[in-house]
This record gives C-alpha cells, sequence and structure tokens, in this order.
C-alpha cells in the first residue's frame, strides 16, 4: 500500500502493536466506545482470539485459564465494569497470576451522564485494595510506554497491572 | 414455585460419579469449581493437570475457556456444582460464543448449595442448566442420571463440533472432605510444568 494511503496511526493502535510485539493472543472484552477500534483491530488479527464476555469477571477468570495454557491475555473493559471483577481478582492474588487489563475511563471529563462518576471514582482504590497495580494515561503519547511496560512487567514476572486510560484521552462524549 | 422432588430419581452419589468421570482421563486437563467438586477430583486422585478451586465462585467455566482456547488440542474439562454454574451462567454464553471443540462442563447438580448447609439452589425450582446451555448455542448437552449412561459420556470423544456440557443429577449425599494442596501459586505452577511452561 502507497504510504500515503495509510490511515495516521493512532493511540490506540499503538496498544494493538504492543499486543502483537508481546504475542498477546486472547483479548477477553465487555465494550467501550474508547476500545472500540482496537476491538475492531482485534478482531482482524489472524492469531489473535477476541471473547466477547457478559460481564468483566469472566475475563479476569478466562485471563487466568490462558496463562495456566501457556498464552498471554489482556482484559479490556470500561470502568463501570471494574466493580464487577472484585471478588474474581482473589484468583489472581491467590495465584500470583500475572494480569493486564486496559480500563477505559468514564464519568470523569466532561461526563454527561453522572451515573457514571460513582464507579469511575472507586475504580483506582478498587485496584488497588485487590492488589493491583494502577498505571494512568492522560496524553497520547503516554499509551506506547505505559502498556509496553506493562505488559513486560506482568509476563515477565507476574506482575498485576491495570491501565487507566483518561477520558480526557480518550475524548467526552456527546449526547 | 415449590421444591420439586427431582434430586430422588437419580442414584447417582458424587463421589463414585467424578471417580467415573475421571478413570480413563488420558491427558485431560480438568479445572473444578470451589467445594465439593474440587474434593471429589482430588478423591479420584491427585494429578498435575488439575487445577482444583478454593475460591473464585463462578469462575470455574471461564478458567476452561481460556485453557481450552490455549491447548486447542487437549481436553479440557470443567467439573463444577449447580451452585457455582449458577452464579457464572453467563459463561455458558460466553463459551458458546467461542464454540471450543476441545471443551466439556461437567455439572455435578444435587439442587443445593452444599458447603453453605444444603440451601435448595435455582435447579431444585426448575432451572435446568443443561437448556440453558443449549440455549445458549451448546450443540451437546445432556442431562445424565444413571452411572451407565455416565460411563459411556465419560469414555465416548466428543463427537460435537462444538463443547459439551452434560448435568449429572447426584444425590445429596455429603462424604467427608478431601482437601487437596491450598497452595494456588503451587498449584498454577504444577499445571503449566505438565505442559512444559516453566514458572516464571
Amino acid at each position: 500500500m502507497n504510504p500515503q494511503n495509510n490511515p495516521p496511526q493512532r493511540w490506540e493502535d499503538d496498544i494493538f502493536d504492543c499486543f502483537v510485539r508481546h504475542n498477546v493472543s486472547q483479548i477477553p472484552y465487555v465494550p467501550d466506545a474508547g476500545h472500540a477500534h482496537l476491538i475492531r483491530r482485534v478482531h482482524h488479527q489472524p492469531g489473535m482470539t477476541p471473547l466477547v464476555l457478559t460481564t468483566e469477571e469472566e475475563g479476569v477468570a478466562s485471563s487466568c485459564g490462558a496463562w495456566l495454557g501457556g498464552q498471554k491475555s489482556v482484559l479490556l473493559m470500561q470502568s463501570s465494569g471494574v466493580g464487577n471483577c472484585i471478588n474474581m481478582l482473589s484468583l489472581v492474588s491467590n495465584c500470583n497470576f500475572p494480569f493486564v487489563t486496559i480500563v477505559s475511563m468514564r464519568g470523569e471529563w466532561g461526563e454527561f451522564n453522572h451515573w457514571q462518576v460513582p464507579m469511575s471514582r472507586a475504580t483506582p482504590g478498587s485496584f488497588e485494595l485487590m492488589g493491583i497495580d494502577v498505571k494512568r494515561c492522560d496524553t497520547p503519547q503516554d499509551v506506547a510506554p505505559t502498556v509496553d511496560a506493562a505488559l513486560y512487567a506482568a509476563f515477565a514476572s507476574e506482575q498485576k497491572i491495570a491501565i487507566l486510560l483518561s477520558q480526557r484521552l480518550i475524548g467526552r462524549k456527546e449526547w | 414455585m415449590p421444591e420439586t422432588t427431582m434430586t430422588l430419581t437419580t442414584k447417582i452419589e458424587r463421589r463414585d460419579a467424578v471417580r467415573r468421570i475421571l478413570a480413563n482421563r488420558g491427558e485431560t486437563i480438568v479445572v473444578c469449581g470451589l467445594g465439593s467438586s474440587t474434593y471429589d477430583v482430588f478423591a479420584a486422585g491427585d494429578d498435575d493437570r488439575n487445577f482444583y478451586l478454593w475460591g473464585a465462585m463462578g469462575g470455574a467455566v471461564m478458567i476452561g475457556l481460556g485453557l481450552a482456547i490455549a491447548q486447542p488440542d487437549k481436553p479440557v474439562l470443567v467439573i463444577t456444582g449447580d451452585g457455582e454454574a449458577l452464579m457464572g451462567m453467563g459463561a455458558l454464553a460466553s463459551v458458546a460464543a467461542q464454540n471450543p471443540k476441545n471443551l466439556t462442563i461437567i455439572v455435578l447438580d444435587n439442587a443445593h448449595f452444599g458447603e453453605t448447609g444444603m440451601q435448595p439452589s435455582h435447579t431444585a425450582h426448575g432451572v435446568e442448566l443443561a437448556e440453558v446451555a443449549t440455549a445458549c448455542g451448546f450443540e451437546s448437552t445432556q442431562t445424565i442420571v444413571d452411572y451407565d449412561s455416565l460411563d459411556a459420556y465419560s469414555n465416548t470423544p466428543n463427537a460435537a463440533n462444538g463443547p459439551r456440557l452434560a448435568v449429572v443429577k447426584i444425590t445429596t449425599d455429603n462424604p467427608d472432605r478431601a482437601l487437596p494442596n491450598l497452595d494456588g501459586i503451587y498449584i498454577k505452577n504444577r499445571l503449566r510444568s505438565s505442559l512444559g511452561f516453566q514458572p516464571v
């Protein structure tokens, strides 16, 4: 393809490139508009398995199963789903599984729907209570190094990391 | 809705059932739900390829799904109870969406929460998990109430073009607990090592 015809690289593409580079093959998700482009790319990538979930905690469990079977998995969700994961994160903790989740934040930057705010506010604390380290991306430049470092730390030494993509980065949802 | 007398129609006892299910397991990887399922699987014989759960209720099927996708050439068997399966009932939809042929789910259904005082579960009120799986799109679902059918099921490779689910109706007998190792890190590394992955 003529390079001039390539669409510009977006920060979502940086996440996808990290998945490829680190050989992440299972991508469970509960969708969010903030993850839509990434999920589309995962669906079109041979060798990557997207898993659509009915609730986020399923993706915590499937990610642990993937590692038992020798594969790397990253869970995609939005901040409203983090609370659904709390007890299942005890599996990550008790067995010292590697764990990476990328969370699109709602309810924090020009949010129209204030029903999103309480779980948004509780998101970092929920992860920290369950022993998951929290990293945050506020600008497009933050994304690639943060995701790359998290994938390396998680799968090289079984660390547990949640990456929060701020709503300012994703953009305000227009109503 | 009144409690049914469904459990009286089976003579299958849980520990015998699991012993028969695993008698010819070959290289099958087993994930078992917390409580009695874990005790039954351990009582049938400890094995490096057993992943015992002591918590994470509702997660057994999804752990099995992640494993089945990662190890498509090996049979993966989830053995769990009706209570644990009910808590993760959405997982049946998520499994059906992936359609892994190497995944079998066996629900030991005594229609009660055995670990917590034998309170009747939803299956005592008529919920049929095999029909739930059928509605989700499982090609192979079955409800088993006798040992001959159980043996036939356990010794027959999956012929369906996707995952299987069997509900084994069991009595409410409550054998002594058989306790496997509690150390999740050990159990994880033992299973991974059996598949050729060294501890990190």
